[in-house]
Order: C-alpha cells, then sequence, then structure tokens
C-alpha cells in the first residue's frame, strides 16, 4: 500500500464529504446571511478536495484525476471521519460538526505546514488559513446557541451528545501514520489531541454546555468502514458520473 | 409569524491599502462580531476589501436633505478657496 | 395649501428624475414611488432567492468538482443578490422579514420561471445561458435607474452576474459537443426552457398595467416587449452556434425591421404559473417557508446571546 497515497484520500475525503453536507444547505439556511456563509465554507472545502485529490492523483501515479478520485471509488474506498458524513441535522447540529472538525483541522493544518514533503506544505498553508476563519465562526456559533436560549441550549447539547462518539476517530493512527511520520510527512496525533481537548473544552465551557461521558466511540472511516449514510452521499455525489460514464461536462 | 429579526448594520468597506472606507450596503446580524463576518462573507466575495467597518443602522444621523439649501449651497460662492480663483504669471510653476 | 405644497414636491422630483438626478433615501419623494419600487425591488428580490431551489437541486449532483463549486459559487451569489436588493428596500422603510413573510404567504410574487422544474443536468446549462441571460437584459437599464440604492445594487449584481451567463453557456457548448445522449439532454432543456424564458419579461405592453409611470419615473427603462425583443436576438444566434433548434416554427429574420419574428407566446400558461398553479410553485414557496421557520431557534438564540453580552457588559 501506498501510505501517502493512503494519507492524502483520507485528508481528501473529509474535506469533500464535509463540502458536500455543507453544500445541502444552500438555499435551506436559516437565514440569507448564514446561508451564504456556510457556502463560503462549502467551496473552501471543494477547493481543497480538489487540489489534495490532484496531487494524489499524482501520488498513485495510474492516470487517476481529481474528479476520478472523488466521483470513482466505491463505498469502501472513502477514508472520511464517520463524523463528517452525519445527517446535517438542524443548524445547531451542522455547527457543532463543524466545531469538532475545525478544532481538529486547525492543530493539524498547523503542523502539516512543517511537512518534509512541499506539496503537502502548500496545500496546508492555504487550508490553514481558511480553517481559521471556520473554527471562529463555528466556535461562536456554539457559544451563541449554548448560551442563548434555553431552547436552543438543549438543542446544541443534544447535538454535543449524539455528535460525540464520533470525535475519538479524529486521531485514528495506523501504519498509515507510522510510516508518515518516520520521514516527517505527517506530525504525531498526541499534541493534536492535546490543542483539539483543550479547545474545545473551552469553547464548550463558554457556551454552558457539557461533554457527555460513556458514549461508545465509533470509528472506522480511516479504514473504508462507514455508516450507512456514506452510501446516500455516494448515490448523489456520483449520479451523473455512473449515469453517463466517459463523458466530459 | 412573529418576526424576531436580527439589526440592521451598515458595512464600510476598504477595498485596497490607502483609500478610505466607503459604504457598500447592509445586513443582519445579532452581535458585532457576526456582523463583520457576514460582510465579510456578503460583501467581499471576490476579494472586494481589506478592512471593513460596521455599525448599527440606528447609530448613523444623517442631514437633512432639506436642509440642503442651507447647509450646503452657502459654500457654493467661496469660490476664493479654490486655487483656480488665482492668476499665476506665466513662468511660474510648481504653485 | 396642503395639496398645493404636495403638488410644488412632485413637480420638483419630476424635474430631478428628467435632470437624471438620482433619488436618495431621505429625499421627497411621492408615496406611489416608493411603494412602487418597494414592490419591484422586492419581487427582484424574491426572485433570486427563490431563484437558487431550482439549480440548488443539483449541487449535490454536479458533474464535476469544477463544475460543483462554479454551481455553489453561481447559486449563493443569488442569495447576495436577494440580499442587497432586500437592503435597498429597507432604505425606503421597509423590512425585510415582512417582505418575505409576503413571499411566504403568496401575497408576493416572484419571476414565474423558477416554478418550472430542473430535471436533468442541463437544465443548469440552459438557466444560467438563457435565464440569467433574460435576467441580464432586465437589469443593466436598472443601474441607470432613478433610485440611487437600487441603481447601486443593480451595478453590483450585473458585475456579477455576468459571470453567470457564461457557466450556463459553457455546460451548453460542452454538452452540444458530446455524445448524442449529451446532445439530447441540451435540447430537450432548450425546448422547455426557451417559452418560460421569453415570459420572464413579463405580460405584451398592451397588457402592462405599470409600464408608462415606471418609464417616467425611471425606474423601469424599456418596456417588457422591447427587452424581449432584445433578448430574442442576442440569443438566436448563440443556439445556432451551437447547434440547438430553437422550438419556433414562426422564428424568421425580419429584414425590414431588423429584428427576428417570434411565434405568439402561450399568456395562458404564462397567468396561470403567476397565479400559482406552475408545476413548482407550492414546493418553491413551502420550502422557503420551511427555512425560515426552522430557522427561527437560531436567530432568537443570537438576539438572546447578544443581550446577555450587553448586561454583562453594562454591570
Amino acid at each position: 500500500m501506498n501510505s501517502l497515497f493512503e494519507y492524502l484520500l483520507r485528508l481528501g475525503d473529509d474535506s469533500l464529504i464535509i463540502g458536500h453536507r455543507l453544500s445541502e444547505w444552500c438555499g435551506h439556511g436559516p437565514i440569507l446571511e448564514e446561508d451564504i456563509a456556510m457556502t463560503n465554507l462549502s467551496l473552501d472545502f471543494i477547493g481543497q478536495a480538489t487540489s489534495i485529490y490532484k496531487y494524489a492523483g499524482e501520488v498513485e501515479d495510474k492516470g487517476r484525476s481529481a474528479d476520478d478520485l472523488a466521483f470513482l471509488r466505491f463505498d469502501r474506498e472513502y477514508k472520511n471521519l464517520i463524523l463528517l458524513e452525519q445527517p446535517n441535522g438542524d443548524f445547531g447540529m451542522t455547527m457543532m460538526k463543524q466545531f469538532l472538525f475545525d478544532s481538529y483541522r486547525k492543530p493539524l493544518f498547523e503542523r502539516l505546514i512543517h511537512s518534509s514533503d512541499d506539496m503537502i506544505a502548500a496545500i496546508a498553508a492555504k487550508s490553514l488559513k481558511e480553517t481559521k476563519y471556520h473554527l471562529k465562526h463555528s466556535s461562536e456559533w456554539i457559544i451563541r446557541l449554548g448560551d442563548g436560549t434555553e431552547e436552543s441550549r438543549n438543542r446544541v447539547q443534544d447535538s454535543l451528545d449524539t455528535l460525540w462518539r464520533y470525535t475519538s476517530e479524529l486521531f485514528f493512527e495506523d501504519s498509515v501514520d507510522e510510516e508518515l511520520k518516520s520521514s516527517g510527512i505527517v506530525p504525531s496525533m498526541d499534541g493534536i489531541k492535546k490543542d483539539w481537548s483543550s479547545y474545545v473544552g473551552e469553547i464548550l465551557n463558554r457556551a454552558t454546555l457539557t461533554i457527555p461521558i460513556n458514549n461508545w466511540e465509533q470509528e472506522g472511516g480511516r479504514k473504508g468502514m462507514h455508516s450507512e449514510h456514506l452510501g446516500y452521499i455516494l448515490t448523489e455525489l456520483q449520479y451523473m458520473q455512473r449515469a453517463y460514464p466517459g463523458m466530459e461536462w | 409569524m412573529t418576526n424576531k429579526e436580527w439589526p440592521l448594520w451598515e458595512v464600510f468597506i476598504r477595498s485596497k491599502q490607502g483609500l478610505s472606507h466607503k459604504h457598500v450596503g447592509s445586513l443582519r446580524a445579532a452581535d458585532a462580531e457576526m456582523a463583520i463576518e457576514n460582510a465579510r462573507d456578503v460583501y467581499t466575495r471576490r476579494s472586494e476589501g481589506i478592512s471593513i467597518w460596521v455599525t448599527e443602522s440606528n447609530n448613523m444621523f444623517a442631514s437633512n436633505p432639506n436642509e440642503a439649501d442651507s447647509l450646503y449651497e452657502p459654500s457654493d460662492s467661496k469660490i476664493y478657496r479654490h486655487p483656480t480663483f488665482y492668476e499665476v504669471p506665466d513662468g511660474i510653476e510648481h504653485m | 395649501m396642503k395639496e398645493q405644497n404636495i403638488s410644488i414636491l412632485e413637480q420638483r422630483f419630476q424635474e430631478k428624475i428628467d435632470n437624471d438626478i438620482k433619488i436618495e433615501p431621505r429625499d421627497w419623494m411621492p408615496d406611489n414611488y416608493r411603494q412602487t419600487l418597494i414592490r419591484q425591488i422586492s419581487q427582484h428580490a424574491h426572485s433570486e432567492i427563490v431563484g437558487m431551489l431550482p439549480e440548488g437541486n443539483w449541487i449535490t449532483r454536479a458533474p464535476n468538482l469544477r463544475r460543483k463549486a462554479v454551481l455553489l459559487a453561481k447559486v449563493q451569489d443569488e442569495a447576495g443578490h436577494g440580499l442587497y436588493l432586500y437592503s435597498a428596500t429597507e432604505t425606503l422603510g421597509a423590512d425585510r422579514e415582512e417582505l418575505i413573510d409576503d413571499l411566504h404567504s403568496g401575497v408576493a410574487k416572484y419571476s414565474s420561471i423558477f416554478n418550472y422544474p430542473t430535471v436533468t443536468w442541463a437544465d443548469m446549462g440552459v438557466i444560467g445561458w438563457l435565464v440569467d441571460g433574460a435576467a441580464i437584459m432586465n437589469q443593466v437599464p436598472l443601474c441607470r435607474c432613478s433610485y440611487g440604492p437600487y441603481a447601486r445594487a443593480m451595478v453590483r449584481v450585473c458585475k456579477e452576474e455576468s459571470f453567470h451567463q457564461r457557466q450556463g453557456f459553457e455546460i451548453m457548448t460542452n454538452l452540444m459537443k458530446g455524445t448524442s445522449e449529451q446532445k439530447a439532454m441540451a435540447q430537450d432543456a432548450f425546448n422547455r426552457f426557451w417559452w418560460p424564458s421569453l415570459m420572464m419579461f413579463g405580460p405584451s405592453d398592451a397588457d402592462s398595467k405599470h409600464t408608462e409611470q415606471s418609464v417616467k419615473w425611471k425606474i423601469k427603462r424599456h418596456t417588457n416587449d422591447e427587452l424581449r425583443q432584445m433578448f430574442v436576438d442576442a440569443t438566436i444566434p448563440q443556439a445556432e452556434l451551437i447547434g440547438l433548434t430553437i422550438p419556433d416554427k414562426d422564428l424568421k429574420w425580419n429584414e425590414e425591421r431588423g429584428h427576428y419574428d417570434f411565434g405568439e407566446i402561450n399568456w395562458d400558461e404564462f397567468w396561470q404559473v403567476v397565479k400559482g398553479n406552475g408545476p413548482c410553485n407550492k414546493d418553491r414557496v413551502d420550502t422557503r417557508r420551511r427555512a425560515k421557520e426552522e430557522g427561527m431557534w437560531v436567530i432568537e438564540a443570537a438576539n438572546a446571546y447578544a443581550e446577555k453580552i450587553k448586561v454583562r457588559k453594562a454591570s
């Protein structure tokens, strides 16, 4: 197995799948301003996915384009976090998912900009700028909703309770990471997890929310074992490419 | 449905370093932080700005257009405030 | 005496307009001018917002990453345009959420074109090309309309929309260069959207009740039929260039007029769709209403939090 290729798929699929979920909001946001904001997030993620897949295709060296990788793999070949494929739910659920993910992505990219792989470092540098804004946006919303009305607090606490079980997977590591760590391409998850925990704790505290305990932790996405939701995402995502194979659009 | 709206904010954007902020429009936001972010998302999607000011619309005070005669026309007659009022002899440069 | 004052004010107002001096929010204006503008601008804003839905329908199914990003950006622009326009109505003393509630209750109208379903990917092409093309035809003259905030909003909108039409035409061009399936998809979409696009310019001048006063006030600079003719003249060569057949047996170049003659529009269909009987009227309005209702708790929470912060800062 080509570890670098595998790692890039994990990185790219995260961006693609969360970008896809965010794009489902377009036209349905709670207010126009936020509709526009969520589409900006989505566009950033689609852009990230495009550059990561492009590089993954080059690394794999089998002539696959970014689109081939995005649209023409089967369910078990997608390596995104299970967290990201979860349905949008209400706006609070979407922002909670975003917040938990952004809080992980920022320390990750802060380290990846020092990657010994120049291309990864460059992608991380661009993505980091975007991620900082995403995190600011989602953190502020978590605080507003948590410390807003009784209804909003209940809703967003429920979302946290639902999504928390998917957060251990953020720090998943296997032989792919081990190999790339040894050559200085990717960082260790230890520091990222520490940063994540302290930041998430601080914001949830300000939002007057309680971190749930005793949740059974869900993992598998990194190895291609997903929840039932991914299949439906792919059904829409791949519809055109599957129905009209090999055509230019 | 009862409307619980967010306040209206006026948005001013500096398009590049060295230029002043210019009014571009308005939007709704619950607080100043959100107003800045919404302004960023709504009014700078095509790199139109590098700095944003927002202020709640109800904090804006405007001159009364009905008083325009008395406010602005008196200065029209003070042409001696403009350099073109003065004659400069031929041969004089840089003045 | 009072009536006399008003007639003097109206006369001065009309003089300003005749001299191409823009009207600004706090200037005196006839009540009718204000109401007509609020109606016209809010209808335009509603059209942008409802117009997000037929294209939004294909965002998750866009055929590749580039198309997905472009479509997202375009639909997002429409939200932005709606917002600029609602902003302009607020300078006239209207309230955005009240206007939106009028849309949701069916009182307010929006462009009838958005009540047609988008059933294939080619519809994304044809909407960008024809629907945005028709919109641009309508909007460019409005950049010079007499009301300052509206004119400025339209300048911004027109600048941004030029990419919308191009991306649509690019989709159509690619389809027409593609396989027989793709060509058929493009022709089918064109057949379905051609006539509704012509209807976008509104009823013919003979049946249009607002035109005369609006032209005098310069909040409308061309009549519906003039704009429709301009659109047909501009679009036919584009369709022919990429090999599409125009679904109108009466269409022909009229040398004498220097314009294309085209067939009779089905006005019964137009009025049915305007009255709410189009294929998607109910879906579109229900979707927008649901978005607002389901988001209300978010609006309330943000207000409540902002209040708390104010109190905390004060103490």
